[in-house]
């Protein structure tokens, strides 16, 4: 589903990823930690498009595509989500009104129709209700007045209405209390699949433990330095990054 | 008749002098009058250049809810002058936008005359291309006009840094005993939001048609009838969609 191959990218003149490969087929969770400032996230802007970072070297295909000629928007209807670390709150457009403006500008864009008003209504019900949030919230500006926690769960609904076939997850996990953390992690794995991918950047093991990965990779100053299975987040959370990494 | 304005009045620094000089004289301004204890709603779309003058009169009590859409092509200016007597209460929503080589003005003149009135004005500036976008605002409470209550909110949003807002809010309070809380801002488009909405899977220019769109709201909150909101809501998409 998704290959990258010697990806080598900077943020303004600083080069971050540094000959980053990866490959992410259909129904796997992969899971990438890493110190700070070993590119993880950069590695996600990078992946979904954002302004400011450039790519000097490598190819990265979704589903057979070079996602890197692609527009963010573009990368979005042809299936890709970034869950953001930071989720942006836009006041004056409210949740609702922005998930149907977009949902529909991604059928556009792959020749679908737009989803009827009634169609959209009931499949909010059914995906706020998992995470809880209540209609009244879905009102209100994007993010406007949220929660660290209700952002998160908020990006764990907007995962459930839009249905992407790779989900890019950027610490998901910071600034969730532990029922925050349970209830987006099932938001995580009622969107796992055959069908889907899943790429969690996390910087902790306890997502983890919620989300069980079939990989784990370890980036360290701009690459891949070690690749195991869900052990090797233990081995990481026991002895840190440095004696993985050394 | 009253002599043609120089750029040496600060009330028309900005304006085209030019475009002015073959509108003058001035039409005598448009009265909206509102009786004690009565309310009102106006609205007023300006989609023609020229000078257009409005003359507020609020009795006492009075309420007006009036709100100012301006978009034309050539150089158009709307002055409102607003007089509140005793408890009177004005709600002003300015909307401006911009496009082309335009220079649009709104300029308003609240004055508090009489005790316990309150103004409160939200006025959004959306500037495009080689446009220029003006608010001048001046608020004046007299002396004996204690218990007064001005807000003013203006703000302006720069589509290109080819165009040029102007905000100017004065003050000229004489009594004591007053509230006036005031505030301008110039800025661009928030591009951490942008790309959320484009991560989201709306083109570039839907964004940002979107956040200018929810930037406008704001000007419109006064209004007590929804659909009367939603319709000016649609105006002014219609508008950024054009160049989107």
């Amino acid at each position: 589903m998704l290959v990258i191959e010697n990806l080598h990218a900077n943020v303004g003149d600083k080069p971050i990823l540094k000959g980053l490969s990866l490959i992410v087929n259909a129904g796997e969770v992969h899971a990438i930690m890493g110190p700070n400032g070993a590119g993880k996230s950069t590695l996600a802007h990078v992946l979904a498009g954002r302004e400011g970072y450039t790519v000097t070297q490598g190819t990265a295909t979704f589903d057979g595509k070079d996602l890197l000629d692609l527009e963010p928007h573009e990368r979005a209807a042809a299936g890709l989500f970034l869950g953001f670390q930071y989720p942006v709150e836009i006041p004056g457009v409210s949740n609702l009104l922005f998930l149907r403006t977009a949902l529909n500008a991604q059928r556009r864009l792959r020749g679908e129709p737009e989803i009827s008003g009634a169609d959209f209504m009931k499949k909010v019900r059914t995906e706020s209700a998992v995470l809880g949030l209540d209609m009244e919230m879905l009102k209100r500006g994007v993010n406007v007045g949220f929660s660290g926690g209700e952002k998160k769960r908020n990006e764990a609904f907007q995962l459930g209405m839009l249905e992407p076939k790779l989900a890019l997850l950027d610490e998901t996990d910071s600034g969730l209390d532990i029922d925050a953390l349970r209830i987006v992690s099932e938001g995580i794995n009622r969107f796992r699949s055959p069908e889907r991918a899943v790429l969690l950047i996390t910087h902790y093991q306890r997502l983890l433990d919620h989300v069980r990965p079939d990989y784990v990779h370890v980036l360290a100053d701009g690459r891949i330095v070690e690749t195991g299975g869900p052990d090797l987040a233990l081995r990481l959370e026991a002895q840190g990054y440095e004696g993985i990494a050394a | 008749m009253t002599a043609l304005p120089t750029r040496k009045a600060e009330a028309w620094r900005y304006a085209d002098l030019k475009a002015v000089e073959a509108l003058w004289p001035p039409q005598p301004a448009r009265l909206i009058s509102v009786r004690a204890g009565e309310a009102q709603e106006e609205i007023v779309r300006v989609r023609e250049g020229g000078l257009h003058d409005l003359r507020v009169e609020l009795a006492a009590g009075a309420t007006l809810r009036l709100v100012i859409l301006v978009q034309s092509s050539g150089y158009a200016r709307v002055a409102v002058e607003a007089h509140l007597n005793e408890g009177a209460h004005l709600d002003l929503g300015g909307i401006l936008l911009g496009d082309g080589e335009a220079t649009q003005e709104i300029v308003t003149e609240i004055r508090h005359s009489a005790p316990g009135a309150t103004s409160r004005q939200r006025v959004r500036l959306v500037v495009d291309d080689r446009s220029t976008g003006t608010y001048l605002g001046r608020i004046a409470v007299a002396r004996d006009a204690q218990k007064s209550d001005a807000e003013q909110s203006a703000r302006a949003l720069v589509l290109k840094r080819t165009a040029t807002a102007n905000l100017k809010p004065e003050l000229e309070i004489y009594a004591d005993d007053v509230k006036c809380a005031h505030g301008c801002t110039v800025g661009e488009l928030d591009k951490a939001a942008r790309f959320y909405l484009q991560s989201r899977g709306l083109p570039r220019a839907l964004a940002d048609a979107l956040l200018t769109r929810a930037f406008v709201a704001d000007a419109l909150t006064g209004l007590e009838d929804s659909s009367t909101r939603e319709a000016l809501e649609a105006e002014t998409a219609e508008w950024l969609e054009q160049r989107a």
